[in-house]
């Protein structure tokens, strides 16, 4: 596994923590609320441990990458970049990229090299929990139309999130035909929106602590 | 020259910063401690990555590891080694008695298990209750609720 791949793992669940947490405080209901604020703590900790990971080959550390790339060198996928949605997309995402991400552990859980198998084993645990609660959703929301709209509009993003290869599976698991993927080339407006704002502290006291 | 027992019994006195009624030993989440020229090496495995408290457990550590006059080197395990059934019997008492239903053993992850195992109440006994949600103050816990004794409770994820 090489280090720009698990770059992507990275920030993925880096990007998607911070939109799953922009429903803290504003969800339909306080138990979702908790939950939304939960999942975005753990994704931001997956994504905290594979950079920890990348960054002992590349010679920085977690923070630096997370918060000190240039915009352009973000490897995040279309789908997690989107913000401010309706609940329906909300939960197609949650549901797409989380049924996605269970594909993509399930084969980091047999790389050669023992540190990523290991916390893709770790993390595959963790998730679990993340997966029940979006199949939960997915079941009490596919009758109606609103949010078969919202899957139907994001599964080419989620078909971008994973290698080409592995995208057959992801078909198959949430029972859609395949269509061409949105693919990882450059960022929306979105994302660069959002990296302002997550390094704000960082940009304007460089080296805080506290 | 400081030894091995001597580290377990100061980290034995370190609560875990969310749950406080319970010490990391009895959390089982530090999985060896070895000491080489007066360094004491501790491997150490989050409960989950998420975990908000783990900055403040390593510093823990290192600061009883300094008052035993040793130099701490905290390493941080990012794989799957621990276990909520590492922990101990008598840190599964503790939890129980302060309001907290103890973890189900590894493999009851999904939600059918989740919802068909019998969880205690911890404050009546009772096992009417029920998941009210997956999800908790913090990752590694979520919320129940007892019919018997109509008191919500929190109950350690199992991992």
């Amino acid at each position: 596994m090489n280090a720009q791949e698990l770059l992507q793992i990275a920030d993925d669940e880096l990007i998607l923590g911070w939109r799953d947490s922009e429903w803290t405080g504003i969800a339909p209901s306080l138990e979702e609320d908790v939950a939304f604020s939960s999942i975005a703590q753990n994704e931001i900790g997956h994504a905290r441990a594979l950079y920890e990971l990348v960054s002992r080959e590349l010679g920085t550390d977690a923070d630096s990458l997370a918060f000190d790339r240039h915009p352009s060198e973000y490897r995040c996928a279309a789908l997690v970049e989107q913000r401010r949605m309706d609940w329906a997309h909300a939960i197609a995402r949650h549901f797409l990229y989380e049924t996605a991400d269970e594909i993509r552990l399930a084969a980091l859980k047999q790389s050669d090299d023992g540190a990523v198998a290991g916390l893709a084993a770790k993390m595959d645990r963790e998730e679990v929990y993340h997966r029940l609660h979006a199949r939960m959703w997915n079941d009490r929301l596919q009758a109606e139309p609103r949010y078969e709209d919202a899957l139907v509009e994001l599964w080419p993003y989620a078909l971008g999130v994973l290698a080409p290869n592995q995208r057959t599976a992801l078909a198959k698991r949430v029972g859609r035909e395949e269509v061409d993927a949105i693919e990882r080339n450059g960022h929306s407006d979105e994302l660069l929106e959002l990296r302002e704002e997550m390094t704000m502290v960082r940009r304007s006291v460089p080296g805080a602590t506290w | 020259m400081v030894t091995e027992a001597q580290v377990w019994d100061a980290l034995a006195e370190i609560p875990d910063p969310e749950i406080p009624v319970i010490s990391l030993v009895d959390l089982g989440v530090i999985r060896d401690v070895a000491i080489e020229n007066g360094n004491v090496r501790i491997e150490f495995t989050p409960t989950f990555l998420g975990c908000p408290a783990l900055e403040v457990m390593r510093d823990a550590m290192a600061n009883k590891i300094r008052d035993l006059g040793a130099e701490p080197d905290v390493q941080v395990l990012l794989d799957d080694s621990w276990s909520t059934d590492k922990i101990t019997a008598a840190g599964r008492e503790k939890l129980r008695v302060s309001g907290f239903a103890p973890p189900a053993p590894r493999g009851a992850t999904d939600l059918v298990q989740l919802n068909r195992a019998v969880f205690r109440c911890p404050y009546c006994g009772s096992t009417d209750t029920r998941l009210e949600n997956i999800f908790g103050p913090t990752p590694c816990r979520s919320l129940r609720y007892c019919a018997a004794c109509r008191q919500p409770f929190e109950q350690f994820k199992t991992i």
